[in-house]
């Protein structure tokens, strides 16, 4: 099991990089022919990354958008980087003391996950306008998360797992010296969930995290008049 | 006018409501289709070629390479539903497809079947589909259902854009040869004549002479109306409507005497009598560029230090935001003047300079309020700060009048709603779709009538104007109740005092 997992989670994260390093050098490449910044727009550079910096860190165009899709949407995000930077913990030795100190916060944080997952999977469902723009894909892909969350949260309090040799076991894909994993259920499961996200992300729209960045919208300065903008006609 | 139309006009409500979903409720809504004739002077196949199906995807191959915004937004959609309620044409038609993703996905579900590995080998599971005569004959339907006014843009987490998902919709359509009547022919008139109204030179000598006229009678000052003058240091391009259709030519008249009291000599362009640029709404490059062009030229073989475009929304898009790249560099022009400067920058500069002064009782008969047109408000700037664009048309009026109220402040501004008839869409083949799409905007307009006693709505844009006139009607307002914001200026202006 544990050289299926190993295999399975080297896989995965080659995956994982050569498909959105896919997608993020195929955006870089096409050219952006016109200035298109939704305005008011900052008309400097220094100002169109604090405008980015407010997208990325507080969703300020979601919540002029839809106060309950922010509320939800920023919790579970936000939870979600607690929780990561918690997981932290079992793939550094010794563990940073920042990230010690920060674990209370980490575990209350897999809670918030599933409050904004189940607040905007009850919002997909019960909203006519969102069932209606909802696939399937969008429905399983809150599933997904929220089975995450939920194993993760039944490790850490009713079905515990031996969390010293699963760092053993991490420490060893890391530095290529295979150890052994333990072989709980809902560990295996846990990560196999984790398997299947990481998957799809290159395939599907969780290219949000990266395509915010690459957004014309967003990211280009309004300032059509004080500097040319000249990237070349698109070429056919 | 209300017992004649063939739809259903929607009462207006006290406040705006979310529709229910209504699927269908517009499937029958489509403009006129582009005639060989239309299509092929702008380098479109004249009729739906054979092998259509090939030569959209091919096209979409092309589009996905060549506008980055393309991709990023087809890829970055979460479905979150943000931007569900923020469609004008929604709100007012209640049809799920117009909601701003609907619309997004009618493109994106064939993105997927084609272009993406989850579409190609889960087809269902994603929602993607294959390119059906259906699937066309709801882009044709539904990309002329968008007035590309980029509202949902505002909201987007993601900024995606509905505007170029429309504009690369419109443009496969065109490729394929199913292109729009209304917006192409007028295209090929500018190409043609260098206007949208395919109005010859002659005729533009006799309308300015009649407007010359018009105002010496009126004030008893001679306000000249200069057209192709060698050397005069302004070219003024303004949207042709100014030049004949109401309310819009009071507006002309209005630029007129303020170049007129300011000293500043200028002068119309019979070659490039047109600042409309049709070529943005169909998402051509190439036409849009063409369209440009002849600013550029006439701009040069008239010799003026500077440009100025009069009020018209998606053309100061183009002007702002495009032109340099598109028909730049601007350096045989002033450099002490921004390339282009808007009419209203131009006159708000003028009052800050103290060079005009004004009457303002002369507007005493009227209450106003302003509708911030899509393109100007979300797409472009005025003035020297992000958001000028909101207060230098509100500058002019309060200069102009003492009566003035906004409408509620989530429909002005970056909210504002499109006045309905944007993006090509100010066809009468598509009337139901603009009397429907104008109900947000007619519901804020109903509640500052009410509450403050507003008797006319300024706007800076021909569309908008043309739009107003046409749909007033329809809710009861008075037909003239929309007005230019440079009538107003030009009313107040105190013209042959100290400068």
């Amino acid at each position: 099991m544990s050289v299926v997992y190993g295999i399975l989670l080297y896989g995965v994260a080659a995956v994982l990089l050569c498909g959105v390093g896919y997608r993020v050098v195929r955006y870089w490449r096409t050219s952006a022919p016109l200035k298109i910044p939704t305005t008011p727009a900052p008309v400097t550079r220094g100002g169109v990354v604090l405008r980015m910096f407010r997208e990325v860190v507080f969703f300020e165009s979601l919540f002029k958008g839809s106060k309950w899709t922010w509320l939800f949407g920023w919790i579970f995000h936000f939870a979600l980087l607690l929780v990561l930077l918690r997981h932290l913990r079992y793939f550094i030795d010794p563990v940073w003391g920042w990230v010690e100190w920060m674990q209370p916060a980490g575990v209350y944080a897999g809670y918030g996950m599933v409050f904004g997952l189940a607040g905007l999977w009850a919002r997909r469902l019960m909203v006519d306008r969102i069932r209606y723009i909802s696939a399937p894909s969008d429905h399983l892909m809150l599933v997904l998360l929220l089975a995450i969350a939920g194993t993760g949260l039944l490790m850490k309090y009713v079905l515990h797992t031996d969390i010293v040799a699963l760092k053993l076991f991490f420490l060893g894909l890391l530095s290529f010296d295979w150890q052994p994993l333990p072989t709980d259920p809902i560990l295996l499961l846990h990560l196999f969930l984790i398997i299947v996200l990481a998957l799809i992300f290159p395939f599907s729209k969780l290219l949000h995290a990266p395509g915010l960045f690459f957004s014309p919208s967003r990211n280009q300065a309004d300032n059509p008049r004080e500097r040319r903008y000249a990237p070349g006609a698109p070429t056919r | 006018m209300n017992t004649k139309s063939e739809f259903a006009v929607p009462t207006l409500k006290e406040y705006p409501q979310i529709p229910v979903i209504q699927i269908g409720a517009m499937s029958h809504s489509k403009p006129f289709v582009a005639k060989a004739e239309h299509q092929q002077p702008l380098g479109f196949p004249g009729e739906l070629v054979d092998d259509w199906q090939q030569v959209a995807l091919r096209k979409m191959e092309e589009l996905l390479g060549k506008y980055r915004a393309l991709p990023v937004f087809l890829d970055s959609c979460v479905k979150c539903g943000a931007c569900t309620d923020k469609c004008h044409y929604f709100l007012g038609t209640a049809d799920p497809k117009n909601m701003p993703v609907a619309r997004q996905d009618l493109l994106r579900n064939v993105y997927r079947r084609y272009f993406t590995f989850a579409g190609k080998h889960f087809p269902r599971l994603v929602g993607a589909i294959d390119l059906t005569e259906e699937v066309l004959e709801d882009w044709y339907r539904y990309y002329h259902q968008c007035s590309e006014c980029r509202r949902c843009s505002v909201y987007c987490p993601f900024g995606i854009d509905t505007a170029e998902i429309t504009m690369a919709g419109r443009e496969i359509l065109a490729s394929v040869g199913v292109g729009q009547k209304y917006a192409n022919e007028i295209i090929g008139k500018v190409h043609k004549l260098g206007n949208n109204l395919g109005l010859p030179g002659p005729a533009m000598i006799n309308t300015l002479e009649g407007l010359e006229e018009e105002i010496e009678e009126d004030i008893g000052v001679a306000v000249k109306l200069p057209l192709d003058q060698a050397q005069a240091d302004v070219l003024l391009v303004t949207p042709s409507a100014d030049f004949f259709a109401e309310p819009h030519v009071d507006g002309l008249i209005g630029y007129a005497k303020v170049f007129h009291q300011a000293g500043i000599s200028w002068t119309l362009s019979s070659y490039a009598s047109e600042a409309a640029n049709f070529g943005i709404f169909i998402g051509n490059y190439e036409n849009m560029q063409k369209v440009a062009q002849r600013i550029r030229d006439a701009a040069l073989e008239l010799g003026v230090k500077r440009i100025v475009v009069g009020e018209c929304g998606h053309a100061w898009r183009v002007a702002y935001s495009f032109w340099n790249t598109l028909i730049g560099p601007f350096d045989f022009l002033d450099p002490n003047y921004p390339v282009p400067q808007h009419v209203c920058e131009m006159t708000y500069d003028l009052i800050q300079r103290g060079a005009l002064q004004f009457d303002r009782e002369r507007n005493d008969d009227k209450v106003v309020t302003f509708h911030d047109s899509c393109n100007v408000s979300r797409a472009s700037r005025m003035g020297n700060i992000p958001g000028g664009q909101f207060v230098i048309p509100r500058a002019l009026i309060k200069a102009a009048c003492n009566h003035f109220y906004d409408m509620a402040p989530e429909t002005i501004h970056e909210h504002t709603f499109c006045c309905g008839g944007g993006g090509g869409l100010l066809t009468d083949d598509l009337l139901e779709l603009r009397v429907k799409g104008s109900v947000p905007r007619m519901e804020a307009f109903k509640r500052v009538v009410e509450d403050h006693g507003v008797t006319h709505m300024a706007a800076i844009c021909a569309i908008c104007k043309s739009q107003f006139a046409k749909v007033f009607p329809y809710f009861e307002f008075e037909m003239d109740a929309i007005v230019s914001v440079h009538q107003l200026v030009g009313d107040a202006l105190q013209l042959g005092v100290e400068r």
